[in-house]
């Protein structure tokens, strides 16, 4: 492991980790924020209700 | 969309909800294809395309596929060629739809067979059925074995051998597990899935990279087969086979880059476009896709990134790794020759090991649930068909695929053929056209209204000139350089179409599902004029 390899370890990861951080500061600290977000996993799709 | 309990906001349901998001967003690209991918182009240096391309391409192209859904929606239309033909009042946009109709399609006819293998390792360890103490080079031929590499039909030979062990049985029980969800429409149940899933996925792959990060050297006769070594293999910039700089010239790996970040962060699939349809016209789409690209990246990155090589490295030794360039394992299957090895040199490696693929099973089952969607959308539109009919045809259709993939499976060629032109060529040029939409015909500030409403984040207004400008140039440049090395200095896909005949059968197999989509499509644009001149008769008479 060269001296490269450990400053690109660092910042990838500690990059994306700060990145998540700050995402789940953002939807805690905000409020309301819950009501609003979504996800795929969350969608209905009108025609599953119709079945 | 989820019970919350308005105006009563617990810190319960605010780690839910962010466990929802982030878990939606987890698959099989982080913990298996980005690793493989990454120790195909050198580990460091290919960190700078593939940051590149999450900052200047995946996040700005999700926001683009979010507000163009919602805009779709909010018009009446959820599938992609309707939504494509609402932006660009044109005879060509809704035929650019081809793409976003076989991306999430064609994939799915491999991804659910990785899926399959997810299962099949799961169920392996909890009926222990590994042997104890295996070796690296007994994992090795089991997988092989397993997957038929060795010759085609050699899965299907496997079946007929002992069926309850096979890779196409557990194909046909995810096969049934997918299709009774989707087409009973409980695919709801799946947010439960992520909040319950995703940490216990997430605390399994810490627990694995703890252990692999404490391996030191398991064989004292290959002190060079050392953790160290192995981190260094996946982060050093340079390597003794190509400098930082020369591995950073290869235009295929910047592809291979924006492909993988496209691929994970499920852009350039049509399925987000389909699903923001839905959404009401003031639920965030700003927060909502950055946090689900954040835990996305972290997954891949400080997870999948730290765990896959270092081990392949310490178990299987650098020659194997080097030979992933000429001769890949397949990007999906580097984790299924590595990860067992890890299992075995842990205290409760059984359980763990269970669990780990059992709940990549689950994550993979997120995702592939959601892959029929945009199809399922286009045939309830364009054709009036109900959602079970829908769901059948499709089933039809890519279970013809699935058994296409696994038949020809010698080298994985006909899984790594679709995974090249579609999981990353094709996702790619649906992306590049998205980017061109969104910037260039919906216009960057009637997009960035779109993305804006009811976001709970301000979006820097410097991504209006990057999706404007900086993406599609972006796109259009590595494209170039990629037809430029593919055509004239250093064809290697090409090449494959002519030297192996199952891969050109399996882009003359892209192209008639290709041609398949573009039938339905005409047909759907024929409905949508004869429905649009009838409103309009309405409204005259009215």
């Amino acid at each position: 492991m060269t001296l490269g390899g450990w400053i690109v370890m660092c910042l990838s990861v500690g990059g994306v980790t700060l990145f998540l951080g700050w995402c789940i500061y953002r939807v805690v600290a905000t409020p309301g924020a819950v009501e609003h977000l979504h996800s795929q996993a969350d969608i209905e799709t009108p025609d599953v209700e119709e079945q | 969309m989820v019970d919350k309990p308005s105006g009563r906001e617990t810190w319960g349901t605010r780690i839910g909800v962010i466990l929802a998001v982030t878990g939606s967003a987890v698959g099989l690209g982080n913990f298996l294809r980005f690793p493989g991918l990454a120790a195909k182009y050198d580990g460091g240096a290919f960190m700078v395309p593939y940051f590149l391309a999450f900052l200047l391409l995946g996040l700005p192209i999700a926001w683009v596929e979010w507000s163009m859904g919602r805009y779709g929606g909010s018009r009446g239309f959820n599938s992609s060629p309707g939504i494509y033909r609402v932006i660009w009042p044109s005879k060509p946009a809704p035929y650019f739809g081809v793409l976003s109709m076989i991306v999430p399609v064609m994939i799915y006819m491999y991804y659910v067979y990785v899926e399959a293998w997810c299962l099949a390792y799961a169920t392996r360890y909890l009926f222990g059925l590994w042997e104890n103490n295996a070796t690296s080079e007994a994992y090795e031929r089991f997988f092989s074995a397993f997957v038929g590499k060795n010759a085609h039909g050699a899965a299907f030979a496997q079946a007929a051998e002992n069926l309850l062990t096979s890779s196409v049985f557990f194909l046909v029980v995810c096969f049934v597990v997918n299709f009774t969800l989707i087409y009973r429409g409980l695919t709801r149940g799946i947010e439960w899935f992520c909040k319950w899933a995703m940490p216990a996925l997430l605390i399994c792959a810490l627990l694995v990279l703890l252990r692999v990060l404490t391996l030191g050297t398991p064989d004292p006769a290959k002190p060079d087969q050392n953790v160290l070594n192995g981190l260094g293999y996946m982060w050093n910039p340079s390597t003794e086979h190509a400098s930082f700089w020369q591995s950073l010239a290869n235009p295929e790996m910047w592809l291979e880059a924006a492909g993988q970040i496209f691929f994970s962060l499920s852009v350039g699939f049509g399925i987000i476009v389909t699903y923001a349809s839905y959404l009401r016209k003031n639920d965030d789409i700003a927060l909502s896709s950055v946090t689900a690209a954040a835990g996305n990246e972290f997954c891949e990155v400080a997870l999948g990134g730290m765990i896959t090589v270092p081990a392949a490295y310490v178990f299987l030794g650098k020659p194997f790794l080097q030979s992933l360039r000429d001769n890949p394992v397949s990007t999906f299957g580097l984790g299924f020759v590595t990860l067992p090895n890890v299992f075995n040199q842990m205290i409760f490696g059984q359980i763990v090991g269970f669990l780990f693929f059992f709940l990549l099973f689950l994550a993979a089952l997120t995702s592939s649930l959601s892959m029929l969607q945009p199809a399922i959308a286009l045939l309830e539109e364009g054709l009036g068909l109900a959602r079970k009919a829908s769901v059948a045809l499709l089933g039809f259709i890519t279970a013809v695929g699935a058994s296409f993939v696994v038949y020809f499976s010698e080298g994985l060629t006909a899984l790594e053929t679709l995974d090249f032109w579609v999981g990353t060529l094709a996702l790619y040029l649906l992306a590049a056209f998205e980017v061109v939409l969104f910037g260039w015909v919906l216009g960057v500030e009637r997009g960035f209204e779109e993305l804006s409403r009811g976001a709970e984040i301000t979006i820097p207004k410097i991504f209006k000139f990057v999706i404007k400008y900086i993406s599609p140039v972006y796109l259009l440049l590595v494209f170039a350089a990629w037809c430029y090395k593919e055509f004239y200095a250093n064809p290697t896909q090409l090449q494959m179409l002519r030297t192996k005949p199952v891969a050109l059968a399996c882009v003359v197999f892209i192209v008639i599902v290709g041609v398949f989509f573009a039938l339905l499509i005409a047909q759907s644009v024929r409905r949508w004029r004869k429905l649009e001149e009838q409103q309009l008769k309405r409204l005259q008479a009215g």
